[in-house]
């Protein structure tokens, strides 16, 4: 048996054949992943339309300098994600396990900023609930705002929780030199997830941040 | 399983600096008053741009078979119907917005 067929499962034909399955099987979940973000996108398209005013001068009140880095911070990730995936097509073990951290230690620095910002909105009382300030005629409107804001981010930052989680795993698999060129899926798939990750980010930026600024 | 890196890292590091510049510009743009259609446009435009290189190099998506593009695509397609189909609606019917009739007013007391 030569060793890539090592790796197969006896219910594909050949290796190949398993990793298109996992491959695409990877691409339907993240299918599923962009409906999912979706149905809360398009809400928030459309309370912003209804509460324009109210939706532009609650954005305000968000750290624009807070949002841009950890935008810069998710975008590096990738980078490092890409090149961990990179390592492991040329067999390179070492360089896998480096990237692999450094992907995770960045995830952790984005949800780090991301911690302080919650925490500032709730010494700012912009918390939806009812320690809620907000100028009177537009309170309820930004309350909305507010709720689409932390279920948007919080949403997301459970995914990168579920994405350091993941790397943790193949960092202790590759320690254990699971992975090589000719078997590497896991990895490869794992960097689907996480660049994904990073693109709800890039679409959250603008929305949450940047919309607001002129309208 | 490919024997041989599907992507160099030369393009990876070309992708990368892109994808910061692109960052840098969109922030710097939020700080001018181009009218607000424009700034809006501006931002998602570059949003779209940067998911495209995310998605065609970070993902391999250029380099992957028909079958990967259409389950990449699929997605994206759908999420058109789901928010045109949505605005389409909102925007063409101002009967639906709250101020009107039955719907909760913008100044409702806590």
């Amino acid at each position: 048996m030569s060793k890539v067929e090592a790796f197969r499962q006896h219910h594909f034909e050949d290796v190949e054949q398993q990793h298109e399955a996992s491959w695409l099987g990877m691409w339907v979940f993240l299918a599923t992943e962009v409906m999912f973000f979706g149905g809360m996108f398009a809400c928030y398209f459309v309370y912003r339309h209804w509460y324009l005013q109210a939706f532009a001068s609650a954005s305000n009140h968000l750290n624009l300098w807070l949002g841009a880095i950890n935008t810069a911070v998710l975008i590096c990730s990738s980078f490092t994600m890409a090149l961990a995936v990179h390592s492991a097509e040329t067999n390179r073990r070492k360089p896998l396990i480096t990237y692999l951290l450094l992907t995770t230690v960045l995830g952790l620095v984005f949800l780090g900023i991301k911690l302080f910002e919650y925490y500032s909105k709730f010494e700012e009382h912009l918390v939806p609930g009812s320690s809620f300030r907000f100028e009177e005629s537009l309170a309820r409107p930004a309350e909305i705002f507010f709720s689409f804001y932390f279920a948007m981010t919080g949403m997301h930052a459970v995914h990168m929780i579920i994405g350091i989680g993941l790397l943790t795993a193949l960092i202790f698999q590759a320690r254990r030199g699971r992975f090589s060129a000719f078997y590497h899926t896991p990895v490869e798939l794992t960097g689907l997830y996480w660049h994904f990750v990073d693109i709800v980010w890039i679409f959250l930026f603008p929305l949450l941040y940047l919309l607001g600024r002129h309208v | 399983m490919n024997a041989k890196p599907l992507v160099s890292v030369r393009i990876y590091v070309l992708v990368f600096f892109t994808l910061l510049v692109l960052t840098a510009v969109t922030t710097a743009i939020a700080f001018v008053d181009l009218g607000g259609g424009i700034n809006n446009a501006a931002a998602i435009s570059i949003a779209v741009c940067k998911a495209l290189l995310v998605i065609l190099y970070f993902m391999h998506v250029r380099y992957s078979d028909k079958l990967t593009w259409v389950f990449a695509a699929a997605g994206f397609f759908w999420l058109l119907i789901l928010i045109g189909g949505t605005m389409d609606d909102v925007l063409t019917r101002p009967s639906l917005s709250p101020g009107t009739a039955s719907a909760p007013t913008q100044a409702n007391p806590r």
